[in-house]
């Protein structure tokens, strides 16, 4: 049951590194993609919900229906309902990057659940640095003359993001994380790879069998993967959180201590 | 989406509503008794991080970053996969229970860490200057005062721990989503999607969303209450100067 040599002959087959290197590429990618669509969309969503207020509150009410429908459903879920119901437009109906025209339709489809998923995550995060965002600020940009669209572009929103950065880094753990729910409805990111090669181990290892060695050196380098690229995201969510003191104080700081 | 306003497909639904309640029950097995190995397992590893003692810490610390930083979904499939390979006898919720109880364990450690540390030094030397010991101190002081930290992210990992139950579909699950997915594809059944996804999303809704609002809610006050009790020391402190 346990051959470790046979286990990991499979590795060393022809195809089946770039196999799941490629899969690597596909989860960075679709992650990606989803953090930066959804990141757009959530910042919409967010300043929908805190700032529409008086006759456009209908949008504030619209904005926080869907952040609470999709924060308070299962992920899968909304792929299994974009597998139905979502439309594909045409560019994504034919066979690209080395995927069938079949893929690409259900690649397409669950990177819009997961995009639709997503955004209501970031809104929520988005939301908390606006939060953050001291109210005094929306005065003092008002008493200089700026609309609201001016003191939200020039004032708000760069503190507000500025202050999320952490927050959002670790939001792309969680979508790399997330991303490997495709592997419930298509072979193409890292996690559905893996379990392929996994599911017909026995005509890769020369043993003729599934090992359970298979599994550990199969799911094994998935682990791998996953967890160098996330460990480097969250050791650079850590540093962002706790800077290293500067060698010289800013002026403000000495100014305090020397009350 | 036709099917929304049919009452055929309401019907097909309604008929078949024991499926929906067993998967709902499986879920909501799953994710209380997860659920429960995750909030031991946070409080252990939680005070392993915190104990001050390098070895404990590295373990804590090893633990929360393997589990944080790999998808739930290959932690499952793996335990799931050797299992079944080794010959077992596999229990899918059992399988769900444990693998859950793992991963939200490594982020509930990290909430209990931070509730901990967020207790002032001061606190643990005070309760050591008494000659409280270790328990004595972690129960009657630290515990009550990091308790309000803790818990609304606490309440956010288990809502989040309920919509993981989801990842049972890949070891071919009995849980809420799986037994829909399978409602809406099988041969006798299938058809009535958007009655079965939409009481589906309600069942998940319906538990997620209280929870969810009751944690937000409880952080921001907590949060504006700290703000307005800094803000009382900052005018007390000026009144004396």
């Amino acid at each position: 049951m346990i051959d470790w040599q046979a286990s990991f002959s499979i590795l060393a087959k022809e195809g089946v590194a770039v196999y799941i290197l490629r899969g690597v590429a596909f989860s960075l990618v679709i992650s990606v993609c989803a953090v930066v669509v959804s990141l757009l969309i959530g910042s919409v969503l967010a300043l929908l919900r805190n700032y529409c207020s008086g006759p456009s509150r209908v949008f504030k009410w619209i904005a926080t229906a869907y952040i609470e429908l999709f924060r308070n459903t299962p992920l899968l879920f909304w792929i299994f309902i974009c597998l139905v119901f979502c439309p594909v437009p045409g560019f994504f109906t034919h066979r690209m990057l080395g995927l069938t025209s079949v893929e690409v339709r259900v690649l397409f489809r669950a990177f819009v659940a997961l995009v639709l998923f997503e955004s209501s995550i970031m809104a929520e995060i988005i939301r908390g640095g606006l939060n953050s965002v001291a109210a005094g600020q929306f005065e003092a940009g008002h008493s200089q003359g700026f609309s609201t669209v001016q003191i939200l572009r020039y004032i708000v929103l760069p503190q507000a993001y500025r202050a999320v950065v952490p927050t959002l880094l670790s939001q792309v753990i969680s979508t790399i994380k997330d991303s490997s729910y495709l592997a419930n409805v298509a072979v193409i990111e890292l996690m559905s790879r893996v379990r392929q090669i996994l599911a017909t181990s026995n005509m890769y290892n020369g043993a003729g069998a599934q090992l359970v060695s298979d599994v550990f050196v199969l799911f094994g380098i998935a682990f791998i993967i996953y967890f160098v690229i996330n460990f480097a995201l969250s050791c650079a969510v850590r540093s962002l959180q706790h800077p290293r003191p500067r060698r010289t104080a800013r002026p403000a700081q000495t100014a305090q201590t020397a009350q | 989406m036709a099917e929304l306003l049919s009452p055929e497909a309401w019907g097909k639904v309604w008929t078949y509503r024991g499926t929906f309640l067993m998967g709902f029950g499986n879920t909501l097995e799953t994710a209380i008794f997860g659920l429960l190995l995750a909030l031991a397992l946070g409080i252990v590893f939680g005070l392993m991080a915190t104990s001050g003692k390098k070895p404990l810490m590295a373990v804590a610390r090893v633990y929360v970053e393997f589990f944080q930083n790999t998808p739930i979904v290959l932690q499952m499939c793996f335990l799931y996969y050797v299992l079944a390979f080794s010959g077992a006898k596999v229990s899918i919720i059992l399988t769900g229970i444990v693998s859950l109880g793992i991963y939200t364990g490594a982020y509930m450690a990290e909430v209990v860490r931070a509730g901990i540390q967020a207790v002032p030094k001061g606190q643990f030397e005070a309760a050591a200057s008494q000659g409280f010991g270790y328990v004595e101190t972690m129960y009657y002081i630290i515990f009550p005062q990091s308790l309000k930290i803790i818990l609304p992210p606490m309440v956010n990992q288990a809502v989040n721990l309920f919509k993981n139950t989801s990842c049972l579909y890949i070891v071919g699950g009995a849980d809420l989503i799986s037994l829909t997915y399978s409602f809406v594809t099988g041969a006798t059944t299938g058809g009535a999607y958007a009655p079965a996804y939409l009481v589906c999303g309600a069942l998940f809704f319906v538990v997620c969303f209280p929870l969810s609002t009751l944690a937000s809610t409880w952080e921001n006050n907590l949060k504006r209450r700290d703000r307005r009790s800094a803000a009382i020391v900052k005018q007390l402190e000026t009144e004396v100067a």
